[in-house]
């Protein structure tokens, strides 16, 4: 089975003599759903930031759909996360930006036209039950609303990688549940590879995941 | 509100680069018709033992345009009285040629030195009287004026360059969300900052249009006219066609210039 993600040795931090992931070695499957888990401050918001070229290796390998991220060009940057879908626990919304025009975001940088772009656009407004809100801006939705538009702009592009920092930390159990099954749904029909950061594994996951778990700067997988 | 207090300070910034232009461009068009008014009427004074004809001046050198005898006539006349008609005709004879050379354009003072050692060398020439001392003030004078204007414009045009810069990295930290939103999901540079390109284009072409209305209304005022009469000169302050093209080329060629500095400095501090 191809490898989406390939660490060997992976050591992450933000200044030199400061560890938070250490000699970390993993692979993450195409198509799989991974969950990491660990406590607060434990490095797991680091590792999803290298993985979408934030922040740099210290030491190591880090292949990330076939693009090697240690010391990578801004161009090689920008066409890999062209090919990835990003949610954040504070959604990152362009403020400015109708809720249509954010979920149209990765398809306009993708160079994709409105006639193309607009029905992929509204079909995913449409599973994310906001339709009714295309033409509002984010600080008028709540914030289970704000990410569900999150959730549908990171799906837009059909991205072959989904990256979610804590997505319901924060939300309500129904935009919760909206989130989960979108990206269940991702993982089973288009089979895209998701790799959540949280704090806990939900229970009504329904698909087949691997856990990864991370103490002490060390990740190792829960069987 | 805010954002058009931002507009309003790079349309002003803009706005006082293109206007210390054109002040530059009027002065030079307004030294170019005084030149031309002097070079009319400014002239050499030859004095030879033989005659010359226009042509033989022309072949001395090539700044020479024309050349017209001065006639004696009046001299002799005032003499009339004085002298007998037989000295008269003696003193006609024996009395050098005068003429007048003008010259194809407004010279230098050094042209003018280098011009009337040239006649002297020729045979039959007498005298060559160049005026140079009157000319090389009334000269000086103006460059002088020319360099005033030229260094003032400079300093404006550099001063509010800076200002438009540190307007421009205002708008940088306001769109900066955006901008790494954008980024997150693999926008180009160029994308990502499409929207300071899109402003600082929107604000050139203001910036032309407030400068070309200016001209419009000092032209129907016509103050400026009235005075450049005075001094017997008569140009075009503003040509709407030619420098109001010249002037849109400079507020875009500004305006993107330092937008891409600010756009390729934000990219290697990343």
């Amino acid at each position: 089975m191809d490898k989406v993600i390939i660490a060997e040795n992976l050591s992450l931090s933000y200044k030199e003599f400061e560890t938070i992931i250490s000699k970390a070695s993993f692979s993450i499957d195409a198509g799989a759903f991974v969950f990491v888990t660990g406590a607060s401050g434990s490095g797991k918001s680091t590792l999803l930031k290298s993985l979408y070229g934030a922040i740099e290796p210290r030491a190591g390998q880090l292949m990330v759909g076939g693009v090697k991220m240690n010391r990578i060009s801004t161009s090689k940057l920008n066409f890999l996360r062209r090919h990835i879908g990003i949610v954040f626990q504070d959604y990152k919304l362009i403020k400015e930006w109708t809720i249509e025009k954010n979920v149209m975001l990765p398809l306009i940088i993708s160079g994709y036209t409105k006639d193309i772009s607009g029905p992929q656009v509204q079909k995913l407004l449409g599973h994310v039950k906001l339709i009714h809100q295309a033409g509002k801006y984010p600080p008028e939705l709540s914030g289970g609303e704000q990410q569900r538009v999150a959730m549908a702009r990171a799906l837009a592009h059909n991205p072959i990688l989904i990256l979610a920092d804590e997505p319901t930390g924060n939300l309500d159990e129904y935009s919760s549940e909206v989130i989960w099954n979108l990206l269940e749904g991702a993982n089973t029909q288009l089979k895209t590879t998701i790799v959540v950061v949280t704090h806990r594994i939900p229970s009504s996951i329904k698909v087949p995941y691997k856990h990864y778990h991370i103490e002490m700067g060390n990740i190792h997988e829960v069987s | 509100m805010k954002s058009l207090k931002n507009h309003i300070s790079l349309i002003i910034a803009l706005f006082t680069v293109l206007f210390s232009v054109q002040i530059y461009v009027a002065v030079d068009r307004t030294i170019g018709a005084y030149e031309n008014r002097l070079k009319n009427d400014y002239s050499i004074v030859v004095v030879s033992n033989k005659v010359l004809n226009p042509h033989d001046f022309k072949a001395m050198d090539s700044i020479i345009e024309r050349s017209e005898p001065i006639a004696t006539d009046q001299v002799l006349k005032r003499l009339q009285g004085e002298m007998t008609k037989k000295n008269l005709d003696l003193l006609k004879l024996t009395l050098p040629k005068f003429y007048r050379v003008y010259l194809s354009r407004f010279p230098t003072p050094e042209e003018i030195q280098k011009l009337q050692k040239k006649l002297e060398k020729n045979p039959g020439i007498e005298r060559v009287e160049g005026y140079a001392q009157t000319h090389d003030t009334v000269y000086k004078l103006m460059l002088l004026f020319k360099d005033v204007v030229q260094i003032f414009s400079i300093a404006i045009a550099a001063v509010t360059s800076l200002l438009i810069l540190k307007e421009m990295r205002l708008w940088q930290f306001q769109h900066a969300d955006r901008m790494s939103i954008m980024a997150l999901f693999g926008a180009p540079v160029w994308l990502r900052s499409a929207v300071l390109f899109r402003l600082a284009i929107v604000d050139a072409i203001i910036a032309t249009v407030v400068l070309c209305l200016a001209f419009f209304l000092i032209d129907q005022y016509g103050w400026m006219d009235l005075l450049l009469r005075t001094v017997g000169i008569s140009i075009q302050l503003f040509d709407f066609i030619h420098d109001g093209f010249r002037s849109l080329l400079i507020a875009l060629g500004v305006s993107i210039i330092l937008t891409l500095t600010i756009v390729i400095g934000s990219e290697e501090e990343e």
